[in-house]
């Protein structure tokens, strides 16, 4: 550190030497926050009877910490901060819009429902092998993949929220967790590498990382790039993470396997972490080539494969729900048949389509992380059995659960008036409107329809049938204790969140058409970025 | 492994390249080096310690579990970012001071706590997956 030979160069014309107001601070802190509280829960791993006092109240300012972020980007629209006071493109840019911020709002609700869930679900070795610290890590990663503006960075958080993923999954080292989390990490990183070489292709392309600049020399390309072959590959990666078909295979084969919490915390935010970056890397930067070239209202043949591929996804997670027996496996199914919804927004590409999908992703956050924390509770009433041949009489046991239970249910499925039905609605009209065959705006409806049936045969078989054989009531009675107040708090908050979002969808409306606005539009994004006066 | 000239030498080793992988941590600044490297050499250090001794004494010798050193190095560097929030400048932007030690001038900044924090988390985790695979090996 001596610096002997120190040349004396001026730095200043690369450098933003403004002062940066303390309300950008919001930018980076969901980030910042989770790794120092996620460290600090490391070091204190031992101590497993007061890790929850820390991770609740920590993830409750990181609810406070979003929800401030995303009025900030409402009033002010997308803001950017350039790490280290570099320039863009070359200091690594944080740029968050109302997509962003809407998605790192959702995920923090959500994993502050899990860290309460997990008080219970969580044993004690589990919190020694860091639950909670890796949450925190989890939500560091999935925050800055919603946040960064640089195209490299976001493979970094990728990255980050997979390791942190890996940890949660085998935090029991059974056989079953281990088999799961194998198929997972092999075709996750099988997906990472992908993700990676595109990258390396873009940058030897453009030169650049920065996705407001990529998206300027987009615009500004005349047509014999072959970005095409770069936007195959990302979408190719991307929908492996989120675990569209034919690369499916691994969510349904991990996600039964760790604790609930667990499950519950994935299903609602990996899978969503892939739609997000389809929707910023295909929908906003790679359409304005294509609209550039054809600006008409056909599809060109990438969103024709992208269509494709989606309804298959939804078909085929709906028909998998329907041979499931475990209910933590149809669940798995059901998390793969709204990401076949999502696609198909993408693949329209209109600003009604995107919005829905961006509406739908909100729904899938909340209801499938809801569902699985139920499908935990009920399999706790039957004495931990997740087979629906096993779990009887639900309604019997424990009413307030069975009704929860059928509102999410109703919700997953698309029915009225659940949060599940507005973005489908918006979904089948966006692709009545468009020029696109009559199959994606039906198997939209049969995917609703199938996946009605699944959960309607759950709900009839394990929650309303009353039990067979007089059970003794002994064992009814240690199941009902084995429900506590951390289990029915985040599960009832969900779901009131949920029928609210149902009722009043309006705000939910505008936030989702705006945001897509702010994608098939960026120049809010890019002028956040470079200023007003790079964008003519 | 625990040959009497081995298990003679080790201490002396091991003392050596821990102060050598200092060095090299604060030479990074300005020259080849750093945090990354100086983590490693430091935590072969630990390594050769424990085939020579046995994994307990290492561990007994490094007083806090491996992965809790890791964590406060993420915390340092983590933290080394956040500073510039009083300064009124990105996070991440390095601050610069300088000190006066035997009248010697010393620069300091939060680049350094960066570096140090990269430091620790590479020696407790690559010291802490070199002692259990050692415990695996002796059972």
């Amino acid at each position: 550190m001596a610096g002997s030979s120190e040349a004396e160069i001026d730095l200043t014309p690369a450098m933003n030497l403004e002062p940066v107001p303390l309300l950008d601070w919001l930018i980076i802190m969901p980030v910042a926050w989770c790794i120092v509280i996620g460290t600090f829960l490391l070091m204190m791993r031992k101590n497993t009877a007061q890790q929850h006092l820390v991770a609740i109240p920590a993830m409750a300012v990181q609810v406070l910490i979003t929800a401030g972020l995303l009025s900030q980007i409402i009033i002010n629209g997308p803001t950017t901060m350039v790490m280290g006071r570099w320039l863009p493109p070359f200091g690594i840019a944080f740029t968050v819009d109302i997509l962003g911020a809407v998605l790192a709002f959702t995920a923090a609700v959500v994993a502050l429902a899990c860290t309460i869930y997990g008080i219970k679900d969580v044993n004690h070795s589990g919190r020694r092998y860091g639950f909670y610290s890796f949450l925190f890590l989890l939500m560091a990663g999935v925050s800055g993949a919603f946040l960064t503006g640089d195209i490299f960075n976001l493979y970094v958080w990728f990255e980050v929220l997979l390791i942190a993923s890996f940890g949660l999954l085998i935090l029991g080292s059974e056989k079953g967790q281990l088999d799961g989390a194998t198929k997972y990490a092999f075709l996750n990183l099988v997906a990472t590498t992908l993700f990676l070489i595109a990258t390396a292709y873009l940058y030897g392309i453009f030169g650049t990382l920065n996705m407001a600049d990529i998206a300027l020399k987009i615009a500004q390309s005349d047509g014999t790039l072959p970005l095409n072959t770069v936007a195959g590959l990302f979408v190719l990666a991307f929908v492996m993470k989120a675990a569209a078909f034919p690369v499916n295979f691994w969510l349904p084969a991990s996600y039964h396997t760790p604790r609930v919490v667990v499950s519950a915390l994935f299903a609602g935010l990996l899978t969503k972490v892939g739609v997000y970056a389809i929707l910023r890397v295909y929908t906003m930067l790679f359409s304005l080539q294509r609209e550039a070239l054809e600006p008409t209202v056909n599809i060109d043949a990438l969103s024709f494969a992208v269509a494709i591929v989606a309804c298959l996804t939804m078909l085929l997670g709906a028909i998998g729900a329907l041979a499931q027996t475990n209910v933590r496996r149809l669940l798995g199914f059901l998390v793969v048949s709204g990401i076949g919804m999502m696609l198909i927004g993408v693949a329209i590409g209109t600003r009604e389509a995107i919005g829905g999908t961006i509406f739908y992703a909100v729904h899938s956050i909340l209801v499938m992380t809801a569902l699985y924390i139920a499908a935990g509770m009920a399999a706790k009433l039957c004495g931990g059995a997740e087979d629906m041949t096993k779990i009887r009489g639900i309604y019997q046991k424990n009413t307030l659960l069975a009704a929860i239970t059928l509102m999410l249910f109703l919700a997953v499925a698309g029915l009225p008036p659940f949060s599940g039905f507005w973005p489908k609605l918006m979904l089948v009209k966006a692709s009545i409107e468009l020029i696109i065959p009559w199959w994606a705006p039906f198997s939209i409806l049969l995917t609703g329809f199938l996946t009605t049936i699944a959960v309607a045969r759950v709900w009839a078989l394990s929650y309303w049938k009353p039990e067979d054989d007089a059970e003794d009531m002994a064992e009814t009675e240690k199941g009902n204790g084995a429900l506590g107040v951390s289990d029915f708090v985040p599960l009832i908050a969900l779901t009131i969140i949920v029928v609210a979002v149902g009722l009043f969808p309006q705000s939910v409306f505008e936030l989702a058409y705006q945001s897509a606005e702010q994608l098939i539009n960026p120049v809010a994004y890019i002028e956040s970025v470079f200023g007003s006066e790079v964008v003519e | 492994m625990r040959t009497l000239i081995f298990r003679t030498a080790v201490p002396y080793l091991a003392s050596l390249m821990i102060l050598f992988s200092i060095f090299v941590l604060l030479r990074g600044h300005n020259e080849p080096g750093g945090g990354f490297i100086g983590g490693l050499i430091a935590a072969s250090a630990f390594a050769i310690y424990g085939i020579a001794n046995g994994v307990a004494p290492v561990r007994r010798a490094m007083h806090f579990h491996p992965m809790s050193i890791a964590a406060a190095g993420l915390l340092i560097s983590s933290i080394s970012g956040l500073v510039s929030v009083f300064a009124g400048v990105p996070f991440m932007t390095g601050l610069w001071g300088s000190i006066y030690i035997l009248g010697e001038k010393i620069k300091i900044s939060s680049i350094l706590f960066f570096d140090i924090g990269v430091y620790l988390v590479v020696v407790g985790a690559i010291a802490s997956i070199a002692l259990a695979l050692e415990e695996r090996e002796r059972e």
